[in-house]
């Protein structure tokens, strides 16, 4: 029983080992097809089919946590006289952390399944093969594009989302809590710097890079069946979400420390 | 032109070549024949550099290409056309898109040569003005037809067919088996169609190979195939003509 269990555990060791190799490796090749003029018409497509279509949901998600941003620090800092430091705060929670990793959670469920269903089901009906037959590498065809527009669309999502939660927070601020325009927006002078945006995209473009290549890497191994697309799809999402919040620490740590 | 010189291949631990010999010469039609599951197929992919093979020369155009990278083979690929057994679509493209992706991958052609090719290459196939159409909207037939026009869009020397007429109506089979006898006519092409549609087979082969359980069991012209003393064969193309028979009695 004991060492049944153990196996068990060695097994899934293995296998995490192994997926990790084959995304690494997937990365290098794709990187290494930068090099290489990409093509660009498929970059266009990509940029449009998953960056611009993400933009209702991110600015939808990043509105309301903004205003509840506010909702939770405001009364608090009021308690303590400190509401002049309310717009700064959420500014600089929004451009360091809230912006790149939610937009990054919502850019994976939405994108990475996207990426890993499509690639997925060319995978199936054998149109990856027909890719290969046709002398057309699909990491340079497939991958590529994918991976470029994936690292400069989430940083410009992210864009999107810090001015959208930056406005929520003040709607809720001025408009609830009694907090002056003049002083939600003073305090993001004094308090914000450059950095805490910047920073925040550098984030977001490590993000869209994991999105791209775990959607990808899970999409060119899925079993065979819709059933097998399926199991992929929700396996993209769920890796490339602990992914996210992994490097999120990490990356927290070498720009902010 | 194409030779496979003691090729063995394997999954999972599971032989599913044995030392498979097999020559075809240039402008030659090949027909490989079989059960299913007998390695066809398989052959067909080792062809195209999708498996490598766990044993065996393989050798396209004077050169052996078992263990060429993808890069390398690639420059074979573009002299080489596939028309897979589910068709290979790209869903996502119109039909016009789907002649015309080998053209705008490989060649330096502008768009008014590329929509030229692709109309004289769709209405070779009986497919004229179908351009705009998506994939989703074409029948079995149609299908197979475009994604014949796709592997012949380039002028490859070679095209290899993975079952042409599997899941169609009589009618449509004879279709594409005139379509594949014409294309060979026409643009002179070495052709290797894996079947077992005995009627599309004998009408199209100069050769048939039969291929049991891993190993090729019988190689010969048309007649030789026909009248062979071999059990297999004989079981096989007239286990297949007696089904039709019975069908046809019914009927």
């Amino acid at each position: 029983m004991v060492v049944r269990f153990l196996e068990k555990i060695g097994r899934s060791v293995i296998r995490g080992f192994e997926n990790g190799g084959w995304v690494i490796i997937l990365a290098l090749e794709a990187l290494g097809h930068l090099r290489r003029r990409p093509n660009w018409r498929q970059v266009l497509h990509q940029m449009v089919h998953l960056g611009v279509d993400s933009l209702p949901i991110v600015m939808l998600t990043m509105l309301f946590t903004g205003m509840v941003m506010t909702v939770q620090t405001a009364h608090e800092f009021i308690r303590y006289g400190a509401q002049a430091s309310v717009g700064g705060v959420v500014f600089i929670a929004m451009g360091r952390e809230l912006a790149p990793v939610l937009t990054a959670v919502v850019f994976a469920g939405r994108v990475g399944a996207a990426i890993t269903a499509e690639i997925g089901s060319m995978k199936v009906t054998e149109q990856i093969d027909a890719l290969r037959v046709m002398a057309t590498n699909p990491v340079a065809y497939l991958v590529v594009p994918r991976l470029i527009s994936c690292a400069l669309m989430l940083p410009v999502l992210c864009i999107f989302a810090n001015v959208i939660g930056t406005v929520g927070g003040y709607l809720v601020a001025t408009t609830f809590a009694g907090i002056s325009s003049f002083s939600y927006l003073h305090s993001i002078k004094m308090f914000a710097v450059i950095s805490d945006v910047t920073g925040g995209l550098v984030k977001t473009m490590v993000f869209g890079g994991i999105v791209a290549i775990i959607g990808c890497h899970k999409g060119l191994t899925a079993p065979e069946g819709a059933e097998g697309v399926g199991k992929a799809t929700t396996g993209s999402v769920v890796t490339s979400m602990i992914l996210i919040f992994i490097s999120n620490y990490f990356l927290s740590l070498l720009l902010y420390r | 032109m194409i030779k496979l010189v003691n090729v063995s291949m394997g999954f999972n631990g599971k032989s599913v070549l044995n030392n498979v010999s097999l020559e075809v010469s240039q402008g030659e039609t090949m027909v490989i024949i079989g059960p299913s599951g007998s390695g066809k197929s398989t052959i067909l992919r080792l062809l195209v550099g999708l498996l490598k093979p766990s044993a065996g020369e393989i050798w396209i155009s004077d050169q052996e290409v078992s263990h060429y990278s993808e890069d390398r083979f690639n420059n074979l690929r573009r002299n080489m056309g596939m028309v897979f057994q589910y068709s290979a679509l790209f869903d996502s493209m119109t039909v016009g898109e789907n002649v015309a992706f080998g053209l705008r991958q490989h060649t330096n052609m502008t768009e008014e040569e590329i929509a030229r090719v692709v109309r004289r290459k769709l209405r070779m196939v009986g497919l004229s003005g179908q351009e705009e159409k998506m994939p989703n909207q074409l029948s079995g037939g149609m299908k197979k037809r475009v994604s014949l026009a796709r592997a012949i869009a380039l002028n490859p020397g070679i095209v290899l067919y993975d079952e042409p007429t599997a899941g169609l109506d009589p009618m449509m089979s004879a279709t594409i088996s005139r379509l594949i006898a014409s294309t060979r006519r026409i643009l002179k092409v070495t052709s290797i169609v894996v079947t077992h549609d005995m009627e599309s087979a004998f009408w199209v082969a100069d050769r048939i190979a039969m291929i049991y359980n891993g190993e090729i069991v019988a190689c010969g012209t048309v007649s030789q195939i026909k009248e062979s003393d071999n059990p297999l064969v004989q079981r096989f193309i007239n286990g297949m003509a007696s089904l039709g028979n019975s069908a046809r009695r019914r009927a």
